[in-house]
């Protein structure tokens, strides 16, 4: 059966049902039903809830709590995920699983609470300081939001990796129907042989650590890292194609822009013109593969990137694409929301 | 009856033992290095000692054994 | 004969790296000893800092996380929320804890998290070569104070132990000294009666430790110790500040 669930409270929900059972966050807009859905929910379910004194205390509560073996989250948006670099840089190294949500609003600075884009450079490229990524999804719908979540961390365990949701404001408070997975058997998980559960002694006690003095010993790490984001992209990465079969023009763009950008691609087919959507689901590793894919195509023109920001993710767009193929972009700024006819006008060269 | 056993690799010398024993027992060496290049304590006066374990207390290096 | 005193088996052989005459080694010990003591062997998660106790992970024998500077009782918090049942301390330094992780050591107590914390006090930043910490004392000198701390334009040092007593999360708070053998031997005493009150349940539990820094105070070992002695401690006196 469906539920009609706001997009915050799907992801909430989401994660609970894939495992979750410590979460710790600090309010900010426009993130803050998570934290507050969660503050109950995970009492319901035996897990621990902290209301932090910082988004800096959070991640490294998450670190802690990941570190010692439990299923750990936080969420924010865009400066309190800008607080949470130093702590995802550790996690990243000491390779603790964990997931992240960052509702995006728009910056620089304190910037505004309405849905942006600008964190995609933040995201995919690492974020905070050293030679290491995330695991990194965009989202369109609320169902998609639960579908991630709730996989998350069975990922993010897998490799070892942390997982940042790349959501925004729309996507945190739009209200859609979503079918729920049932909740997860976290007795059926597989063990977690390097977790500091206490029992450690001699040998066999267990060390979370991101400190290496030797240049030799932080090289290996480094390229150990980097064998497994190798990995992830074989793996786990997604993207949808929507109409692209016989599509002369590619309109790409991810989360919520993505979806406008599909309802101008209908648009755009009933006034003749063959257009298709490429959306990356997976931002980092990004699906350059699908790129390449339709570059190659002869009856491919051009592509249109859209973003809400000056243009990041039409870097990996153009890397994927190689020079094959010509792209153009379209974005809106500071909370600003381009609508499907916006597109259509700026595809069919109609902006003023 | 008592008895101290110095690990000399571990000592750094810094003799904060030395100061701790009442009876005088300790002394730092003057001559031989440890291989970490320290001069580490020695036991001058061993039967002085009354095993009360000051030394090993005040010791930050886990250095000393007391036995009585 | 019957061995007297041998290194507790909560320490592991590594050598310590600490400067010679360090009192890090004695409280690393003292705590070592009492995790033993109460039977904390496989049941016990440290936390360790960034500062000169950096390495701590290689000497205290049981899991251990090293945390970021500053934050190692918001990780604390996130370990011992997840094991309830095991013992957790955190151990960390006056630039760790007073001055960059203020918030989360005054958070951690408010909120009364069942852990430990183990405080050491020198008055400078040791690992990274003598800077000015937030436990300076007036008038000493260090590498970013070279005049020595003047109040006007160096602030004032913070007693963080008679701060988090004013708390109602904490439930034990004591400043010792190591010194001499009477006060090491006090200090261990404080170090067991704040897990005990980690293993009762009673709440957040800190011992601040005044320690010496012979290398970066430019003393002697012994010459350090007195420091502590005749100094530190009319800045920080010893007592029990909390206790419920």
């Amino acid at each position: 059966m469906k539920k009609l669930l706001k997009g915050n409270e799907a992801i909430a929900e989401a994660a609970i049902r894939g495992g979750c059972r410590f979460f710790a966050g600090y309010p900010i807009t426009p993130q803050n039903e998570i934290p507050e859905y969660l503050s109950w929910r995970l009492r319901e379910v035996g897990g621990e809830f902290v209301q932090a004194e910082s988004e800096v205390a959070a991640i490294n509560m998450v670190y802690g709590a990941g570190g010692a073996g439990a299923r750990a989250m936080t969420s924010s948006s865009s400066p309190g995920i800008s607080l949470k670099q130093e702590g995802i840089s550790y996690i990243a190294c000491a390779e603790i699983p964990c997931v992240i949500v960052n509702m995006v609003r728009s910056g620089p600075g304190l910037g505004g609470i309405q849905p942006a884009q600008g964190d995609y450079f933040q995201a995919t490229k690492g974020g905070g300081h050293g030679d290491y990524h995330l695991l990194v999804y965009g989202p369109a719908t609320v169902q998609e939001c639960v579908d991630i979540l709730y996989n998350a961390f069975d990922v993010s365990e897998k490799y070892r990796t942390p997982v940042m949701i790349l959501g925004d404001g729309m996507l945190g408070q739009i209200m859609e129907a979503v079918e729920l997975p049932e909740m997860k058997d976290l007795t059926k998980l597989p063990a977690k042989p390097w977790a500091t559960d206490g029992t450690g002694v001699g040998e066999k006690r267990r060390i979370i650590n991101s400190l290496y003095i030797e240049p030799d010993d932080m090289e290996v790490v480094i390229k150990r890292l980097y064998a497994r984001y190798d990995e992830i992209k074989r793996n786990e990465c997604k993207a949808e194609t929507y109409k692209t079969e016989d599509a002369e023009i590619i309109l790409t763009a991810y989360g919520t822009v993505g979806r406008i950008a599909k309802s101008a691609v209908n648009i755009l087919r009933s006034k003749g013109i063959k257009a298709g959507l490429l959306r990356p689901i997976t931002l980092y590793p990004f699906p350059d593969y699908e790129y390449a894919k339709l570059a190659d195509k002869a009856e491919v023109k051009e592509f249109v990137d859209i973003e809400l920001c000056m243009g990041q993710m039409i870097e990996d767009v153009k890397l994927a694409l190689n020079g094959k193929k010509p792209v153009r972009f379209f974005g809106r700024l500071g909370g600003n929301v381009m609508s499907a006819e916006d597109i259509v006008d700026f595809v069919l060269g109609e902006v003023k | 009856m008592a008895k101290v056993t110095i690990n000399n690799e571990r000592c750094k010398g810094c003799g904060l033992c030395v100061s701790a024993c009442m009876k005088g027992v300790l002394e730092l060496s003057t001559e031989e290095t440890n291989k970490s290049g320290y001069f580490p304590v020695y036991q001058a006066r061993p039967d002085a000692c009354i095993g009360c374990a000051a030394c090993a207390v005040m010791c930050p290096d886990c250095v000393i054994e007391v036995e009585r | 004969m019957a061995k007297i005193f041998t290194k507790t088996k909560m320490l592991t052989d590594n050598v310590l790296h600490y400067c010679p005459g360090c009192t890090h080694g004695i409280a690393h010990r003292l705590v070592a000893e009492v995790l033993e003591e109460i039977g904390a062997e496989g049941n016990c998660i440290g936390v360790a800092p960034v500062g000169c106790a950096v390495f701590a992970y290689n000497y205290f024998n049981c899991d251990i996380q090293e945390a970021a500077h500053g934050r190692a009782p918001a990780v604390a918090t996130g370990i011992k929320r997840v094991h309830p049942d095991k013992i957790v301390f955190a151990y960390q330094g006056d630039g760790d804890l007073a001055s960059i992780g203020m918030a989360e050591t005054v958070h951690a107590a408010a909120r009364g998290e069942k852990f430990t914390t183990i405080f050491i006090n020198n008055s400078i930043y040791g690992m990274t070569g003598g800077q000015m910490a937030p436990t300076t004392l007036v008038g000493q000198k260090a590498t970013t104070c070279v005049y020595g701390r003047d109040p006007k334009f160096n602030g004032n040092p913070i007693r963080v132990s008679e701060m988090l007593a004013t708390l109602d999360g904490p439930s034990y708070i004591a400043r010792v000294a190591l010194y001499d053998v009477k006060h090491v031997t006090e200090a261990k005493k404080a170090i067991r009666k704040a897990f005990q009150h980690q293993i009762e349940g009673k709440g957040f539990s800190m011992v601040e430790i005044l320690s010496s820094c012979p290398t970066n105070w430019g003393l002697s070992p012994l010459a350090a110790l007195d420091w502590v002695k005749n100094e530190s401690t009319k800045t920080f006196p010893l007592g029990v500040f909390k206790e419920i």
